[in-house]
């Protein structure tokens, strides 16, 4: 194990190359709602218990299909009545379970990118063809099911190996959005081929949200305006990204729903917005920010020396 | 350590859900509901009984609302029993004042220990669900068959007994639920569930093993083909509603009354709304006695009753009243 995932230098959140974005706008804003198949009698993981009870659990199983079977729609409705796409975190199963969901998102022109099979099958212990067989499943997945290549990762209920990274960039994946170190993209250090971070947020995630800080569904409301009023504010020095990441089974209640469709209208009553997806944003990226930005990671690395006399840890 | 190859074999994934139990339905694309007098929501109030031990065994978990402290725990024991001695009429007499019903969810061991009280609440034309034997009496994977089918005979017998009423309600403490209690709870004469929270309206389960703990049965997975509609025995799953219940919001989140109150209000704006374009809706209020019926705490509940009560079309029902309906007139055909 390492003491360091070295997967990114360090990069103050000053004086950085400016990020403009098409026309000029201030944010990108993309919304990323996780649709996730939760299964009823997943296989064990040594590292991981699936469900808290025990099996059964009918209420955390019924808890999270709610979102396939009520909340998506609400939710949906609420993003086509501010013209905002989704970029889906998606359970690539899904395509198999409930074609009728995936559907109506391709109707509407939204992005897929891979979220694993399942989000009851755990990325720990897998070894290097595992891994491989997930990601591949994946591509061919969504490909047949939506004619999309996937161009981004959100490791199955946040898990990860230490060849994660590597293995995404080799299969041409263009951002992950596993990593919360910054509010901007960041190349990201991979064995071959390129890979970037993308803002995603576990903050504004309304899992994190309601589950971890308890917030009430205004309260919810309340604290996206806020994360987009500073990124709006910086984003005039240098554009921004802002992301809300959601879940059907819980955004998608009655008592939830207005509040979270007040916050889209608010933020899409900007001009200088740019409402969008995960793909749009990294391939703008790559064609106009990438090798500014890893130039001035190095340069940056270049000024971040130890005085003298003193030496890091790591080369002790 | 690596994971084995069958960790990466998936032999439910195919079209619809991952179980027989119930098909996938989209809310929003089902035969509109239609309610008595054209009413657009039900009003299910559901009030629950409980028995926590003094000394429970905590087996396999401590259901929420369980003793804390090293034993003997006076302190929570107490608060508890408040709910089934003052909480419970201060709820019933807002409720009577609303002219409103209730289904109340009891455990047989608070039938066993206050028959008067369940009496009370049936006089005033309330139902009684079945709420299994007690808060320490959990129904989970690793209850063996017969035990579990003699807590489920010993609860419905005790309430039928004391109510005088058939007792077709099942709500499993915590919400916990083993392969086999479905099953169980239909052949002893329930009609309705209430502890699957994957809808906002009553929808057709079976009556059959869980898959997870039981073995599944043979030879049922693996087909690509979409399970239908169930074939043997069903109950009627009721959208008795985890989120909007006072214990998550007040205790497990910690909001506000006022925050309380806005978000069932919330709840019922947003499904009298949905009711005239998509059919008759369900509005589900648990309440647990020992939390929302004190002092400071009811007059929230008053505000929720005289917003939801203001609007017409709202049809006041029981858990039976309302699945019966629903298996009458609205059940998704095909």
């Amino acid at each position: 194990m390492k003491r360091d995932p070295g997967l990114y230098d360090w990069w103050p959140y000053v004086d950085r190359p400016k990020i403009r974005w098409p026309n000029g706008a201030r944010v990108a804003f993309w919304v990323a709602p996780n649709i996730e198949f939760y299964e009823l009698d997943p296989p064990g993981n040594p590292s991981r218990t699936p469900w808290p009870r025990g099996l059964p659990d009918v209420h955390a199983y019924s808890h999270r299909d709610y979102g396939n079977r009520v909340g998506h729609w609400r939710m949906m409705e609420a993003m086509d009545k501010h013209g905002v796409r989704g970029s889906v975190s998606l359970s690539v199963a899904m395509c198999q379970h409930h074609p009728e969901i995936i559907g109506e998102c391709v109707e509407r022109n939204w992005e897929f990118f891979s979220h694993g099979i399942y989000n009851t099958r755990y990325s720990y212990g897998m070894d290097e063809a595992q891994e491989r067989a997930i990601i591949e499943d994946s591509i061919r997945t969504v490909k047949d099911a939506t004619g999309q290549r996937i161009a981004g990762w959100l490791a199955p209920a946040l898990t990860h190996t230490e060849r994660t990274m590597d293995l995404l960039a080799e299969y041409g994946i263009l951002y992950t959005c596993d990593l919360f170190q910054d509010d901007h993209p960041q190349p990201i250090k991979v064995k071959q081929g390129r890979l970037i971070s993308m803002p995603y947020s576990l903050e504004i995630n309304d899992v994190i949200v309601y589950n971890s800080y308890l917030a009430s569904p205004r309260a919810y409301g309340d604290m996206i305006r806020r994360q987009f009023d500073t990124l709006y504010e910086e984003g005039a020095e240098s554009g921004t990204v802002m992301c809300i990441p959601l879940h059907a089974y819980l955004v998608g209640h009655p008592h939830r729903v207005k509040p979270f469709e007040e916050a889209l209208a608010y933020i899409t009553s900007f001009e200088d917005v740019w409402v969008t997806t995960a793909r749009e944003i990294a391939e703008y990226y790559y064609a106009n920010c990438y090798d500014t930005v890893v130039a001035d990671v190095a340069r940056r690395q270049a000024t971040n020396r130890l005085p003298e006399g003193l030496e890091t840890e790591a080369s002790r | 350590m690596s994971l084995p190859p069958s960790y990466l074999e998936y032999p439910r994934r195919r079209h619809g859900m991952d179980h027989d139990l119930y098909p996938w339905s989209k809310a929003f694309a089902r035969p509109k509901i239609e309610w008595p007098d054209g009413a657009r929501v039900a009003l299910w109030i559901v009030p629950a009984l409980e028995f926590f031990p003094l000394n429970p065994t905590g087996k396999p978990f401590k259901a929420p609302g369980s003793m804390v402290t090293p034993y003997p725990d006076l302190r929570h024991f107490t608060t508890r029993d408040y709910g089934n001695r003052v909480a419970i009429y201060r709820i019933a007499k807002l409720l009577d004042r609303f002219g409103l019903r209730a289904s109340v969810a009891v455990n047989g061991a608070v039938a066993e220990r206050y028959p008067a009280l369940v009496r009370d609440l049936a006089a005033r034309d309330w139902e009684v669900l079945a709420h299994g034997w007690d808060m320490d009496t959990l129904h989970h994977g690793g209850l063996a068959k017969d035990a579990e089918a003699a807590v489920i005979a010993k609860t419905l017998g005790v309430l039928r007994k004391v109510s005088g009423q058939a007792v077709t309600g099942w709500l499993s403490p915590a919400k916990c639920e083993s392969g086999n209690t479905l099953e169980l709870v239909q052949a002893h004469g329930v009609e309705y569930v209430c502890d699957w929270v994957n809808d906002d309206l009553p929808y057709e389960i079976a009556a059959a093993p869980v898959p997870g703990a039981v073995p599944a049965a043979a030879g049922g997975y693996g087909s690509t083909a979409a399970p239908g509609r169930p074939t043997g025995p069903t109950l009627v799953a009721m959208p008795h509603s985890t989120e909007l219940s006072d214990r998550q919001i007040l205790i497990d989140y910690h909001h506000t009354e006022d925050e309380y109150a806005q978000q069932l209000c919330d709840q019922f704006d947003v499904l009298y709304a949905e009711a005239a374009r998509y059919g008759g809706r369900v509005l589900c209020i648990p309440l647990t006695p020992y939390i929302t019926g004190l002092p400071y705490r009811i007059q929230a509940l008053r505000g929720v009753l005289e917003h939801v009560t203001r609007r017409a079309g709202v049809w006041n029902a029981t858990g039976t009243e309302i699945a019966r309906a629903w298996r009458a007139g609205a059940a998704p055909r095909g």
